[in-house]
Formats: C-alpha cells, sequence, structure tokens
C-alpha cells in the first residue's frame, strides 16, 4: 500500500536537490498538447519522454514540458527540442516507441533522428 | 478522441489556462449512466463567449482555449443520448467555469473512459503549481487525489519531481486495484 509516508520520504531525499535542479537544464523537450495533438496521440508521448528522459538519467540537463498547438496539426504528436546554441529541432508524427528512440540517440548520443523531424515529412 | 479521459485532459486544459488554482474533476458512474463534472476557479466566461464554445468554428487568437474541445465533448455525450451543460461567470463575479457531460454507458457509441490516470498524471506533471481534486465513484467504491493533501507533505518539493510522479501513479494503480478487488 503506498502511504504517505513514503511521500515524505521522497521529499526529505528530494529538499536539497530541488536547488540544483533549478536552471541547470540546457535541453527543453516541448510537447504540443492542444486538443490536435491530444487527439493524435500526445499524452502517451508526453509520459515517454518523461520516464526515459528520467530512467536515464538527464533529468539534471533535460526539462520536459508541454504547450499548446504549434499550428502545424496534420503533424501532430509534434515534440520540439530546444538545445543551448544549437537549432530548435521539430519532430512529427511522434509514438512513445519514437520518444524513446529520441531520447536514446537524439538527447544521450547527440544525432538528430531526422527521419522523424518535420523536414523529412513531406 | 479515442479515450473520453482524452477529452477530459482537453477540457481540463482549459481550466488552467483561465488561470484556475483549483480544479476538479469528477467521474461519477452509477449504474448506466456516466457523470463527468470538470470545475474550476479560474477567470470564466462572458455570456457572449460562453454562447459560442459550443460552435467549432468560433475561434480566434485572443480566445485560444475555444476550439473543437467542447465540441468534441459534447458529440461524445450526445451520442449516447447525454449531453453537456457550461455553467461560466466572467469579471466581476470571477466564479469560474463548471462542465458537466452526461453520458450513457450502454449506449453502444459510448467511448470508453480509458486510462484516466495517465490524464491526471499529465495534468499535475504539465502544471505543478496549480492544484487538482480527482473522485472517480463507481458502484464499486471511490478513488481520489487532492493535490493540495500532497503539497502539505512534500513542503516546496515540486509535484512535478520524477519521483513524487511515480509515486503518484503507483498510488492511483493501487487505489484502483483496491476498486476492482471489492
Amino acid at each position: 500500500m503506498k502511504s504517505l509516508a513514503e511521500l515524505q520520504a521522497i521529499k526529505d531525499k528530494m529538499k536539497d536537490k530541488v536547488v540544483i535542479r533549478e536552471g541547470a537544464s540546457s535541453t527543453r523537450v516541448v510537447v504540443g498538447m492542444a486538443t490536435c495533438g491530444i487527439a493524435a496521440g500526445a499524452r502517451p508521448v508526453l509520459s515517454a519522454f518523461v520516464e526515459a528522459v528520467n530512467e536515464g538519467g538527464l533529468a539534471q540537463s533535460v526539462t520536459v514540458s508541454q504547450t499548446g498547438c504549434v499550428g502545424l496539426c496534420q503533424y501532430e504528436p509534434i515534440v520540439e527540442v530546444y538545445e543551448a546554441g544549437k537549432d530548435k529541432v521539430t519532430y512529427v508524427k511522434m509514438t512513445a516507441d519514437k520518444a524513446k528512440e529520441v531520447v536514446e540517440k537524439h538527447l544521450k548520443g547527440g544525432k538528430v533522428v531526422t527521419e522523424y523531424t518535420v523536414a523529412n515529412c513531406e | 478522441m479515442k479515450e473520453l479521459s482524452l477529452n477530459i485532459l482537453d477540457i481540463t486544459e482549459n481550466s488552467v489556462k483561465a488561470g484556475a488554482t483549483l480544479t476538479e474533476i469528477s467521474i461519477i458512474e452509477s449504474g448506466d449512466t456516466l457523470t463527468l463534472t470538470i470545475k474550476d476557479d479560474g477567470c470564466g466566461m462572458s455570456d457572449e463567449v460562453l454562447k459560442t464554445v459550443e460552435n467549432p468554428f468560433y475561434t480566434t487568437r485572443t480566445t485560444r482555449k475555444v476550439g473543437l474541445g467542447i465540441p468534441l465533448l459534447k458529440m461524445a455525450a450526445e451520442q449516447t443520448g447525454g449531453e453537456v451543460k457550461i455553467i461560466s461567470s466572467a469579471a466581476p463575479d470571477n466564479h469560474g467555469t463548471t462542465v458537466t457531460a452526461q453520458f450513457y454507458k450502454n449506449h453502444l457509441d459510448f467511448t470508453p473512459l480509458g486510462d484516466i490516470k495517465e490524464t491526471v498524471i499529465t495534468l499535475i506533471q504539465g502544471h505543478p503549481d496549480t492544484d487538482f481534486l480527482f473522485i472517480h465513484q463507481t458502484d464499486a467504491g471511490e478513488v481520489k487525489l487532492d493535490t493540495r493533501e500532497l503539497r502539505v507533505i512534500l513542503e516546496g518539493v515540486p509535484l512535478d519531481t520524477y519521483e513524487v510522479i511515480v509515486w503518484i501513479k503507483e498510488y492511483l494503480n493501487e487505489q484502483y486495484q483496491l476498486l476492482v478487488n471489492i
């Protein structure tokens, strides 16, 4: 049974880390979560990014957040990756599996998965 | 939308955009009916805007929250013989917005609720600074999650901390297992 005491323990563990995390992220992953994104399957994509980034030990350098409609509804679910000093990368028609691949190859390996980008989708 | 829980995610995003500090999501299943209520304390809508939210072809940049969200929910409810009601009050009253949708579960065109736990998690992960009260009642019992209670225990540790999100996910899983086992 999940207890509130367990949550208390998480708090005690995280309390010191909070200060370090703020502002430390250099990479932002943004998932479009407007009606168009949600209907196209953005929820599992977001969930996959959150899990893969944290389980992959990238929590210190990568934040995963949600945004509204990006304006390319036919290509949803859309994910944008912002890295300091680099051009924005826009991934389109994403799935949970593609999300895991992007975390592995792009966020960890530094290599953009070009086959999933908007430039390759025409 | 393939799941009702996706409509719920979509509509609740409107509440957050309306500046709600607390959004209550309640799902009451009783016999053949499912009643969904999403109630927020956000900025509310004027009568003029309220009249247009059900029209899918009314959308402007300044009222970005108005789009396909409500029409899709309305369609999902009405195709089961149910309905959607929206009560809202804008300034100077600022009582927020309450969306109520009624569904008939035995109707052929009822959209299954789907993964409501993921919807709750997604909302908390995306909006850790606002509060959500989630209540799901069925004939077998009740699942409840109040982020205000979690916040008291967490003492400033953000709700979107991964360890906290995982805890909430497991907590909800357990609550639902208990519900099924009764």
